[in-house]
């Protein structure tokens, strides 16, 4: 098949100027880690972008104490309305600084540059424009008439969107009242410290927001921390059973965000073109690094060998490559360990017998790269069909009949979300309605929104992120 | 001479059946005076497996009914209720050692409760969920539903903390195993005959009467259990324990916290055992 050929469009890198070396932003201030620094990577190309400071459990417990002198002493005792337009200020500045964000975030993070600029920070500062404006109508939110902030919260993010998770953390709880300690993931701070200039742009008080990077052992000394209020996570289930142990018995209140293996269910009377539009969204959007990636694919029997034909196709005309180039479509994975994991589960997944198809395509010989894959003759049993990959990676199942599709959609310890594709809509609503997952996405598939609450069933986690529903979790007395 | 009356042997509820614990064991409860009441049974860890499956049975018809109808069923437990109330103040008096007219206060608001949760159940949804404005041309809205199996831990006395524990985790769809109170199991038992000739489908409530500390860790600790509320666990190492042992699954918990039984309710004892669904549709020609 004929397909067009780019040439390359690579976004500048000029928006963006690196430091050498970043710190920690403690009251308002970059200082200096106790910890061992770090160094952060591009993964497209593996050259070291900065060193990082660690944050150990003393700097930890300054960011805490800063966090918990700006809540008693000014964000708490502040208006709704004044806090608002701090977090109005912040929308505009990540704004006007989008394009230096976004080219940030995808040499980071490896994500391509189209999704960085047209997903990550817009829906970021959209996000931060929502919460700005419940500041001063929390007791309109339907969560009791006179909402208090909880005080502190100790959040932990990850690799994936790391700006757009910031803002999922950092927006709502603001906005209701609290202070918190962030922890961006290890492999992807940078853009969390471009959001601390912000906050001195914005002049917002210090210690109102506090960054502490590191890795697992900063996260840990920020959601075991005796003087935090709040708990929000978002990563892997195992990670979130950790910290749900870890807060047992305490007064603090917990949102987890965690693993996903989402089902696509494709029923045959679907558009088919349109739904292999949205598998490989489901799928191959941020290289699969994403927890409610559409990695099950479940399609009718009847039209299996015609979505599969197409879907191929279509994954043969992705481009793999450089993240800065304006056209590619996917991109780099976010570290070697990343993709090791990946190569192991494929792995597996060949083992236990299931039939692997990659997309023909020339990967970068540095750097982590995987090529967009799907398997076919998977079971229910199989290793590939029950644990989150986290990368451009697709287990195909079939099914006859609706119930089995049900049946097969449900048989998951996960619950965070799912797709149906039908052009019957009582086929659609009688589908969505016995799916056990937080986010049902038909006819369509990886639509976030800052309106729309976001969270997910059993071990997928609990409380929602986004809307009014995404005040809760930070507000006293209200519901999770 | 006098009539021997029929006393009767108060067992499990479990499945919409009376059954004895399949351990065979009991324990004597005692009234208010320190007197031999009548035994319990004393569940087993078995009874307590077998409650989640009869829960987890029940859970696709009871969540799957339409809310007004749930809200129709509660209502009924309250009129079965109000039509055996002499029944439950004579039992209360013997099992608590309180007043005619404490007594007759408790049920009032046992009852009151069943109303007040039963009229929830079709009005809730549109309370905390409703239409989300999304920057594109989608549909896009949220609605609660149940979480699954609850599991509750019932609060000491015979009668209003436990209703009022259970009535707000079954009006809006979940199924539950609840462990009475260890010293007042009689009268749960009782309700579970209620609950029985109430039209509330079998296995959707599942009454263990026995040991808390010997059932708890069971039903906190299985993997097809979705929620635990552990308001009767007075311990807080033990409510730790619980918590942690919950976690093995992530099941949604409701930590023990002081309640007032004959104040109002808030929203919290029904969201706390809902989930939240978002759904998409795109908008176009």
């Amino acid at each position: 098949m004929a397909t067009f050929e780019y040439a390359p469009a690579p976004e500048s890198r000029s928006a963006v100027t690196l430091r050498a070396s970043y710190g920690l932003f403690v009251n308002g201030e970059f200082v200096d880690g106790r910890g061992t620094p770090f160094k952060t990577t591009d993964p497209a190309t593996e050259e070291v972008l900065a060193e990082v400071a660690e944050a150990d459990e003393r700097d930890v417990d300054d960011a805490v104490k800063a966090a918990r002198r700006a809540h008693t002493r000014v964000w708490s005792r502040m208006s709704g309305s004044e806090r608002g337009k701090y977090l109005f200020r912040i929308a505009r500045l990540v704004q006007e600084r989008a394009r230096e964000i976004a080219v940030l975030e995808t040499l980071d993070n490896g994500k391509p540059i189209k999704e960085a600029r047209d997903v990550d920070v817009p829906t970021a500062a959209a996000h931060f424009f929502y919460y700005a404006g419940w500041a001063d109508k929390l007791e309109h939110a339907g969560l009791g008439t006179r909402p208090e902030s909880l005080g502190v919260a100790g959040q932990v993010i990850p690799w994936n969107f790391p700006f757009l998770m910031l803002a999922w953390k950092v927006a709502p709880a603001l906005a209701a009242g609290n202070t918190v300690v962030l922890k961006p993931a290890e492999t992807t701070p940078l853009t969390a410290l471009l959001f601390a200039e912000i906050c001195q742009q914005a002049d917002l008080p210090p210690g109102v927001v506090n960054i502490v990077t590191g890795a697992g052992a900063t996260g840990h000394a920020v959601v075991s921390h005796d003087d935090v209020d709040k708990v929000a996570f978002t990563g892997s289930t195992e990670v979130g059973k950790a910290i749900a142990r870890s807060v047992a018995g305490t007064t603090k209140k917990v949102t987890l965000e965690l693993g996903g293996k989402a089902a696509n269910i494709v029923y045959d009377d679907a558009p088919v073109d349109q739904a292999v539009e949205g598998i490989v969204d489901g799928i191959f959007f941020n290289q699969g690094h994403v927890c409610c990636a559409g990695s099950r694919l479940l399609v009718q029997e009847s039209v299996a060998e015609e979505v599969l034909e197409r879907l191929k196709r279509r994954m043969a005309t992705l481009r793999v490559g450089d993240p800065l180039d304006k056209n590619t479509d996917v991109g780099a994975i976010n570290s070697p360990e990343q993709l090791g994991r990946i190569q192991e589960l494929v792995g597996v997944g060949e083992a236990e017998g299931a039939e692997r198809w990659s997309a023909p395509c020339e990967l970068p010989t540095k750097g982590s790269w995987f090529a967009p894959t799907l398997f076919t003759g998977v079971s229910q049993a199989h290793r590939i069909a029950r644990e989150e990959i986290f990368g451009p990676v697709l287990s195909v199942l079939t099914f006859r009949t609706p119930q089995e599709a049900v049946a097969k959609a449900n048989n998951t310890p996960y619950g965070l979300s799912a797709g149906v594709w039908s052009d019957k809509g009582s086929r659609i609503l009688w589908t969505a309605a016995r799916l056990r997952a937080g986010v049902v996405w038909s006819n369509t598939f990886n639509k976030f929104d800052p309106a729309s609450p976001f969270g997910g069933y059993q071990e997928s986690g609990y409380g929602r992120e986004g809307g009014r529903h995404g005040l809760a979790p930070y507000l006293k007395g209200s519901e999770r | 001479m006098t009539r021997a009356d029929v006393r009767k042997t108060y067992k499990l509820y479990l499945g919409g059946a009376f059954p004895r614990s399949e351990s065979g064991r009991s324990y004597a409860v005692e009234d208010a005076k320190g007197r031999f009441w009548a035994h319990a049974s004393r569940a087993s860890r078995k009874d307590a497996r077998d409650a989640v499956v009869a829960a987890r049975k029940a859970f696709d018809g009871w969540s799957g009914r339409t809310a007004y109808n749930r809200g129709q069923v509660v209502y009924r437990v309250a009129e079965v209720l109000e039509s055996r109330r002499d029944q439950f103040e004579a039992e209360l008096r013997t099992a608590e050692g309180i007043t005619a007219s404490r007594a007759r206060t408790y049920v009032d608001a046992a009852i009151d409760r069943l109303v007040w949760y039963a009229g929830w159940s079709d009005k809730l949804a549109q309370v905390v969920g409703g239409a989300n404005p999304v920057s594109g041309p989608y549909l896009n809205h949220s609605a609660p539903e149940p979480t699954g199996v609850v599991a509750v831990l019932a609060p000491a006395g015979p009668l209003l903390g436990l209703v009022s524990v259970v009535a707000p985790v079954i009006a809006t769809g979940n199924t539950c195993v609840v462990v009475a109170s260890q010293p007042h199991p009689l009268t749960a038992i009782t309700l579970g005959e209620v609950m029985a000739t109430s039209d509330v489908p079998a296995g959707v409530v599942n009454v263990l009467t026995g040991p808390q500390d010997e059932i708890a860790p069971w039903l906190a600790s299985h993997m097809d259990v979705d929620a635990i509320d552990l308001t009767g666990v007075e311990d807080p190492e033990a409510a730790r324990n619980l918590e942690i042992a919950a976690a093995d699954n992530l099941k949604r918990v409701r930590r023990p916290a002081a309640e007032d039984w004959l104040a109002t309710p808030g929203l919290d004892r029904m969201t706390d055992f809902l989930e939240t669904k978002t759904v998409w549709h795109p908008m176009g020609l």
